[in-house]
């Protein structure tokens, strides 16, 4: 019934292949970004026929295997898609944002040197995210978890002509395999684990079915869960191992848009979703999920503030959120934390799409004036508001949005986790605190862009600021749509309390439910305080939003005064409180000295002196013996003459 | 009475002149001679012995022997005819071109 599941991640690898050996010669941008876009939007249509079709149906979790991969003694494993509403609602989001950010892309990236590389590289990220959200076994998953990683490794290097954006895309890799590691131990574990109870398999449904046999609490679930946390870090940029996100955004816009806010980094949040049956059994994990969700929510929401490369902000904001939806996670609001997914992705993509907008329209202008500012620096922005209107309304509903004022999608989502984080039983009031207090710094740094780069006076360079044209219709189609499900998306999921139903966590129910319920992980609390708690927040946010307006429109010359008379605050946050500099004290520096230790004291000398030494030797040998090929007759005659003498009176005489 | 062993002697002698023409004469014609004469002694030693032992092949091989012996004057003459147009000598020690 579902047997076209496989269909999905087929379309964009198609296209990813017809378009990487063939674009050099189609060379025609609208063929060959007209061919990616087309490809996505047709495995969104299947993805569409099959979410609604599991709708429709009682069952809700189903499988698809379309192959055996290896089989080895007890164990199977399928080249198998898993269809449940997790999987569902995150196909729809992978497929639908991205068919609207290939569309954006043939516009954006128009006119540049590597077009058909750029698409090839983007269909197959496409390809790689579907893999991994509809593997029925973590082995699959694995394949797309590594998968998305060399696309982002490709794609942030995309300039590669550029010395940052080849740093960047190692560093994005590196750190990365820093959480594979983390993955690959917790897969192991658990697979030994299982196993030693009889059951071996990397299937999700039949580990969800066999967790039981593992003991609630116990040292090995959360070794387990630890080392997948580990991994869903990587991925998804927490604490300690964010720092490649920001450097990340040396990427085209598009690339930043779509793997770097709305899909690849909500990887490691799917993946603790699709095992939360472990991680509901392991409260301490649980707990450090939370603490660290929360910590990065924070923590990375400071270094927002301060920073003036507008893709840089929203690099960090991404960060932030990630930590909202890892804090959701933590305290067990699974699907609060799938709802934030969502609206995320839809917020944050239009913001990035927005921002690229923006850039596109100031290189334009810097370009016609044979200029050379950054064109991402907001600092040269200011009044874009009447160039760009369609760029600015979209741009100003997101932001909204994610700075979670009502009636807007991040709203709804935003508010359920701060809920859960202060009701629930594996909840604390603290987090709830620092949360609500990074979603007011949220409100601040959003409002702060927004004020910097559409309102006030222009600061763009004179020769250049009259030059700065709306972007083209594929750019603004896919903002528009974006935009509009900024507002609405979060409609599907209101909660009880504000009248709705929270279907969408309804919805969940099948994947969350049985966790949650044998887990006694609920969030418990009078109305009146989640009203209250709800106000505070919805305060917060407006407090936020106020002290943006008052620093950036009423009173331009207060930020100057703050960072006078806080010079060294903000020297520390505007520098991103030292962390890449510490990490190149701590693991990077050491780890070039080891390296250059072994290349020079062990490669040259010993590998080296070994392979030069026994050349040397051969060499010496050959010297000493090339004296007996003298060139005169006599010389062999007489050799031969003596060595069959000696040969034939062996025989004779021996 | 002249036995099989007197033959054997004989084509002892006239091996050994031969190896000692071989490695002591300088010019390459003569070397060539006391090659012919190396195995012309050999082939007395095959008819020798074939006749002795009441056998055939032996006198086969003399046959063999003579053929190849042929060749080898045919390909030794143009050789030395090659080689005496580049150096105008055949003495063997102008041979060693081929040398470190």
């Amino acid at each position: 019934m579902y047997s076209n599941l496989w269909l999905i991640p087929f379309f964009p690898l198609v296209g990813s292949i017809i378009n990487g050996l063939l674009g050099k010669k189609i060379k025609n941008e609208k063929v060959i970004g007209g061919l990616a876009t087309l490809m996505m939007f047709c495995s969104f249509l299947v993805a569409c026929q099959n979410f609604f079709r599991l709708m429709g149906d009682s069952v809700k979790t189903h499988q698809v295997v379309i192959g055996s991969w290896m089989s080895v003694g007890n164990l199977q494993i399928d080249w198998g898609f898993l269809l449940d509403p997790l999987s569902a609602v995150m196909i729809m989001i992978v497929t639908g944002v991205g068919t609207l950010i290939h569309l954006y892309s043939i516009g954006y990236m128009h006119g540049e040197v590597g077009f058909y590389r750029f698409f090839s590289y983007l269909n197959l990220f496409a390809c790689a995210m579907l893999m991994l959200v509809l593997g029925n076994n973590a082995l699959v998953m694995f394949i797309g978890w590594e998968g998305v990683g060399l696309c982002s490794y490709l794609l942030i290097g995309y300039y590669f002509e550029k010395k940052s954006a080849g740093d960047a895309a190692k560093k994005a890799f590196v750190v990365n395999r820093v959480g594979d590691f983390g993955f690959l131990c917790g897969l192991f574990t658990l697979f030994w684990a299982l196993g030693s109870k009889g059951v071996w398999t990397v299937n999700f449904v039949e580990i969800t079915e066999n967790a039981h046999l593992l003991q609630t609490g116990g040292l090995l679930v959360t070794v387990v869960t630890l080392c997948f946390f580990l991994g869903a870090c990587g991925k998804s940029a927490q604490i300690p191992l964010y720092t490649w996100l920001p450097d990340a955004m040396e990427g085209p816009t598009p690339v930043s848009a779509l793997i770097h806010a709305a899909t690849m980094v909500t990887a490691g949040v799917y993946m603790i979703g699709r095992m939360n049956i472990l991680f509901a059994m392991a409260p301490t994990t649980m707990m450090t999920v939370a603490i660290v969700g929360a910590a990065t929510a924070f923590f990375a929401a400071t270094i927002g503030l301060a920073q003036n490369d507008i893709k840089r902000v929203l690099a960090y904001s991404t960060v932030s959120q990630l930590g909202y939806m890892f804090l959701a996670m933590g305290v067990g609001a699974f699907s609060a934390g799938i709802f934030h997914l969502m609206t995320h992705a839809f917020f944050k993509a239009c913001l990035f799409l927005g921002s690229g907008s923006v850039i596109h329209g100031m290189h334009h202008a810097y370009h016609h004036a044979h200029l050379h500012d950054d064109p991402q620096d907001m600092r040269n922005m200011g009044g874009l508001r009447k160039k760009m209107p369609i760029t600015f309304i979209t741009f100003l509903v997101s932001t909204i949005a994610i700075s979670g004022i009502p009636l807007f999608s991040g709203f709804f989502s935003k508010d359920e986790i701060l809920w859960w984080s202060f009701g629930s039983n594996r909840g604390h009031w603290l987090l709830w605190i620092i949360g609500a207090v990074a979603a007011g710094m949220t409100a601040f740094y959003m409002f702060r862009l927004v004020f910097m780069t559409f309102f006030g006076e222009q600061k763009t360079d004179a020769r250049a600021k009259d030059h700065i044209p709306e972007s083209p219709l594929t750019i603004t189609i896919p903002l528009m749509i974006l935009g509009l499900l900024a507002v609405i998306g979060g409609y599907i999921g209101i909660p009880a309390i504000l009248g709705g139903s929270n279907r969408f966590e309804h919805w969940l129910e099948p994947v969350f439910g049985e966790a949650l319920e044998m887990h006694h992980i609920a969030a418990h609390g009078a109305h009146a305080t989640e009203y209250a708690l709800m106000g505070i927040s919805v305060a917060i946010a407006i407090i936020g939003i106020f002290v943006a307006w008052t620093m950036y429109i009423k009173n331009p010359e207060l930020p100057a005064k703050f960072t006078a008379k806080f010079a060294g605050a903000y020297r520390l946050i505007f520098n991103k409180w030292f962390i890449d500099e510490l990490y190149d004290f701590l693991f990077v520096n050491p780890c070039k000295r080891i390296g250059t230790f072994l290349w020079r004291g062990f490669d040259v000398k010993v590998v080296d002196g070994v392979v030069n030494g026994v050349a040397w030797v051969t060499k010496g040998i050959g010297a000493g013996l090339r004296y007996t090929q003298s060139g005169y007759l006599h010389n062999y005659a007489v050799a031969m003459v003596v060595g069959v003498v000696v040969i034939v009176g062996y025989y004779v005489f021996g | 009475m002249i036995s099989v062993h007197h033959y054997l002697l004989l084509s002892a002698i006239l091996f050994s002149i031969g190896t000692l023409g071989v490695l002591t004469r300088r010019n390459a014609i003569v070397i060539f001679m006391c090659i012919e004469v190396m195995l012309n002694s050999v082939n007395l030693t095959f008819i020798a012995l074939s006749k002795h032992v009441g056998n055939m092949d032996g006198q086969v091989f003399v046959f063999f022997v003579m053929t190849v012996a042929a060749a080898e004057a045919a390909v030794g003459l143009a050789l030395m005819i090659a080689f005496f147009k580049n150096k105008e000598s055949i003495d063997v020690d102008d041979f060693n071109m081929l040398k470190w």
